[in-house]
């Protein structure tokens, strides 16, 4: 590894690679519960071609890579399971374009949702991109390679969606562009040629490095506000859902569920953000909201909350600061979810699922979901807070993780960012063919497997 | 150690990173080094694990407790309400039990011996800490309405000396009484406080109480806004309440009395907020009056100002130790390419330490040609007539 050290310390200089016992540890885990897995070296590029110097060098050598964003996605994704390079890529940090017009960003792979979002206000001002719930500090490209979604996904779903096109150093060192910008000077779309971009998103970081992305700028508007529509029963909120998104005036659809403070414990409540150009647009569309639920309050079965000015400005704050709150709710700085891709209809199960863990197992909770799409689907969330400092609380949430991870795929649903055993047990339903494809694929592209290897392993 | 309660509690969240609108790293030491390590976050957890005799002190981890300016940025921006006041304090905590082990780099080592030896942190005998006054009519304190206290940086450092001289001399022409200690004066040990050597600052504050309390001084001005945190917040805890005033207080009070030209050329000026003055204490307004006052300056704010203000990297000890470096990315550095991109020429200061380290940065970026540092006082002695 010393020679390594040497050849990686030529790329980068002294100041930006580390085998020291300090960045080794703190770079073995993230806040979430997975085990701590120290790499061997932490570097932080700056350029493209520092990023190709260093992914052929580990290629030549056979040593793991680790591609790190902000390191905030919880389920530890990027730990070094089998040791080897963590690549923290946040010095790439630039915002290369913004296409007014087109309404689309070019970003370098480390470039913070904060960053992005400070710099559309102060020289954007009429664009805003979907920032996602996380911390300003998670970075626009490692969201994107999740799958994630965000402030604008009941407008353009998933953030993966979102994606105008990718600049990616292959695990061999090739340098390549995917999209409208590998034949054109513009990132326009995706379309129309063949799409390679999914051969990133999803992976979990193991077919390659993302170093620039184009994504999706959507209108932001002067005036902004949120309802919030509860019932308190689960079984009718499929059609809620199904009558708010079917309006298409929402920006952001989320539900959420939790039994403290005591005055939400046991309902539903349903978040409808929206914005508009002019008060009378807002008003008609606040209508327009409204009466898509009208039956609803006319059976006196559900209706709208009303909101204290305090509360509301926090439910149109982007990020929702208070969020990281939860991490504090054990004293302890430690919270992980399984976010759950499925469709809306299963809500009901979904919610009913929630309550059992929580009950079975004795741990705090807190549930949601955001919709994707027009009702397309929806990531419904199991958040369990623990106490990083106790190792039985801890435990206590990995055990509830890993139940609700399996109910979740037995119900139809498929974990989000699943952690590494979670992949497992998503391969095991998955159809064979996919997995064969997954790993001959991956094969092809990462022929020594020095990509994030311990990740989308298949056991068979 | 102290505080040791808190240390897991931290979520590493990330918002401590950044200020409150998020435009670019506002952590100083995370923004030099871009390690997660150096991050408050970072040390959190490298705390708790050293704690947990998971790692060891060594030199690193003494050099990114070390590198902490202490400026409260991470304070403000803390998403977690019930821990986010004990940050800095759990941090000065941990370099405090490192000092009590002897484990702490050679410049911290060497600052606190000096600062124990002479009384300052650049080993001047203690002869020299008048030396400032050269042969302006500044009066020793007798019984004076005000005492000023010009602090280390303000009495050693040549910069420093400058802007002692200049708000003495304006302080003078704007007809406040006041005296000073000459050699009398030490340390006022908000650096070493910050630096983790609570029994030496006791020490030096105690010396400078003795000698407020013998000559029954009441009102004291600082040059420093170090020193005006350590008097005000620091010495009542050791029996020493004084009513203690900022100099740019003290001259937003006095401002309209003074004959400024009609109509001098126009200059933009864009404004620093010190972290000891500004995130410590509140005190955002005071510069900006005076700098509204004066004819012919057109201010510029930062992206970075008020509670979102990037340090100057010299807090923390860190103008003395040079821990966090002036390299390129650099605090120093960083904060002076800001205040080029306000189109301002001028970049005015408040605190001796920012005029020495951004002055340094301005020079060994060579941008002298770009953009000059000023102090307040210096700005309003242009303004005259």
């Amino acid at each position: 590894m010393k020679e390594i050290y040497d050849i990686l310390q030529n790329i980068v200089g002294p100041d930006y690679i580390s085998d020291a016992q300090e960045e080794k540890y703190i770079y073995s885990m993230d806040p979430g519960t997975m085990p701590a897995c120290e790499p061997d070296i932490v570097i932080m590029p700056g350029s493209t071609e520092a990023v190709q110097k260093i992914l052929q060098t580990a290629n030549r050598y056979a040593v793991p890579v680790v591609p790190l964003g902000a390191g905030l996605v919880l389920s530890g994704l990027s730990r070094a399971l089998k040791g080897g390079i963590i690549v923290d890529m946040k010095r790439m940090n630039r915002i290369l374009e913004i296409n007014e017009m087109s309404r689309y960003a070019v970003v370098e792979a480390g470039t913070s949702q904060g960053m992005l979002q400070a710099h559309l206000r102060r020289h954007f001002p009429k664009l805003k991109h979907s920032a996602p719930d996380a911390p300003p500090a998670a970075t626009v490209a490692g969201n994107v390679c999740i799958h994630g979604s965000g402030h604008m996904s009941h407008a353009g779903g998933f953030h993966s969606d979102m994606l105008n096109g990718l600049e990616v150093v292959l695990p061999t060192g090739e340098i390549v562009r995917l999209g409208s910008c590998a034949t054109s000077p513009y990132w326009f779309a995706k379309a129309p040629l063949p799409d390679l971009s999914g051969l990133f998103l999803g992976w979990s970081g193991t077919t390659g490095i993302i170093t620039k992305l184009a994504i999706k700028l959507y209108p932001n508007y002067p005036i902004n506000d949120v309802g919030v529509f509860v019932c308190e029963d689960a079984a009718l909120m499929p059609d809620i859902l199904y009558q708010i998104t079917g309006t298409q005036v929402a920006e952001d659809v989320t539900a959420w569920m939790t039994p403290k403070p005591d005055w939400a414990a046991g309902f539903l409540h349903c978040n409808v953000n929206y914005g508009a150009r002019t008060k009378n647009e807002l008003i008609w569309k606040r209508n327009l909201i409204r009466s898509a639920v009208e039956t609803y309050i006319d059976a006196k079965t559900g209706g709208f909350l009303p909101l204290p000015g305090m509360m509301k400005q926090r439910f149109l704050e982007v990020p929702a600061r208070q969020l990281s709150l939860f991490a504090d709710v054990r004293k302890g700085g430690g919270f992980e979810y399984v976010g759950a891709i499925m469709p809306v209809e299963l809500f009901p199960q979904a919610y009913d699922l929630g309550l059992d863990i929580a009950k079975k197992l004795g741990v705090s909770y807190s549930m949601g979901c955001r919709i994707i799409g027009v009702n397309h689907s929806m990531m419904f969330f199991y958040a369990y807070a623990f106490n990083r400092a106790d190792p039985a609380d801890v435990a206590r949430a990995q055990g509830a993780l890993e139940e609700t991870n399996k109910n979740v795929l037995a119900l139809g649903g498929i974990p989000w960012k699943a952690e590494a055993p979670a992949q497992k047990e998503i391969l095991r339903k998955m159809d064979p063919n996919m997995v064969d494809m997954m790993g001959r694929v991956r094969s092809i592209l990462d022929p020594n497997h020095i990509m994030n290897p311990g990740n989308w392993e298949d056991d068979r | 150690m102290k505080y040791a309660e808190i240390l897991h509690r931290c979520f590493r969240c990330g918002y401590c990173k950044l200020p409150g609108n998020y435009i670019d790293f506002n952590c100083p030491a995370y923004a030099a080094f871009r390690f997660e390590s150096y991050s408050p976050g970072g040390r959190m957890w490298l705390l708790r694990a050293w704690l947990d005799e998971k790692i060891k002190p060594s030199r690193r981890f003494q050099e990114i407790l070390f590198s902490c300016t202490a400026c409260g940025n991470c304070v403000e921006q803390c998403a977690l309400t019930k821990i986010k006041d004990e940050l800095l304090l759990a941090f000065t905590a941990g370099k405090e039990t490192l000092v009590v082990e002897g484990n702490v780099p050679p410049p911290v080592r060497d600052c606190l011996t000096k600062l124990q030896n002479y009384g300052n942190p650049y080993g001047f005998a203690r002869k020299k800490r008048s030396a400032w006054v050269m042969d302006t009519p500044i009066e020793t304190y007798t019984d004076q309405e005000f005492l000023f206290f010009p602090g280390d940086v303000g009495a050693f450092d040549s910069r420093g000396q400058e802007l002692t001289r200049s708000v003495a001399m304006l302080l003078r022409r704007l007809g406040v009484s006041f005296g000073i200690l000459g050699n009398r004066e030490v340390s006022d040990g908000n650096e070493t406080n910050a630096m983790g050597e609570s029994d030496l600052f006791a020490l030096l504050a105690m010396d400078n109480i003795r000698t407020f309390n013998e000559l029954n001084i009441n009102k004291i001005i600082t040059l420093s806004p170090h020193g005006f945190n350590a008097l005000k917040n620091d010495y009542p805890k050791l029996g020493g309440a004084y009513q203690v005033f900022h100099y740019t207080q003290v001259l937003a009070a006095h401002t309209g009395k003074l004959p400024f030209k009609n109509h001098p050329p126009e200059i933009q000026v864009t404004y620093h907020d010190p972290c000891y003055l500004g995130r410590h204490n509140g005190e955002y307004g005071s510069a900006r009056k005076i700098l509204a006052s004066l004819p012919g300056v057109e201010v510029r704010e930062m992206g970075r100002s008020m509670q979102n203000a990037l340090c100057c990297g010299g807090g923390g000890g860190n103008v003395f130790t040079d821990i966090i470096g002036n390299g390129p990315e650099s605090p120093a550095r960083n904060r002076v390419t800001e205040a080029l991109e306000t189109g301002a020429h001028t970049l005015a200061v408040s605190c001796p330490t920012c005029a020495v380290m951004l002055g340094d940065a301005v020079k060994s970026a060579r941008l002298d040609d770009r953009i000059q540092v000023k102090e307040i006082s210096e700005l309003i002695h242009h303004c005259l007539k």
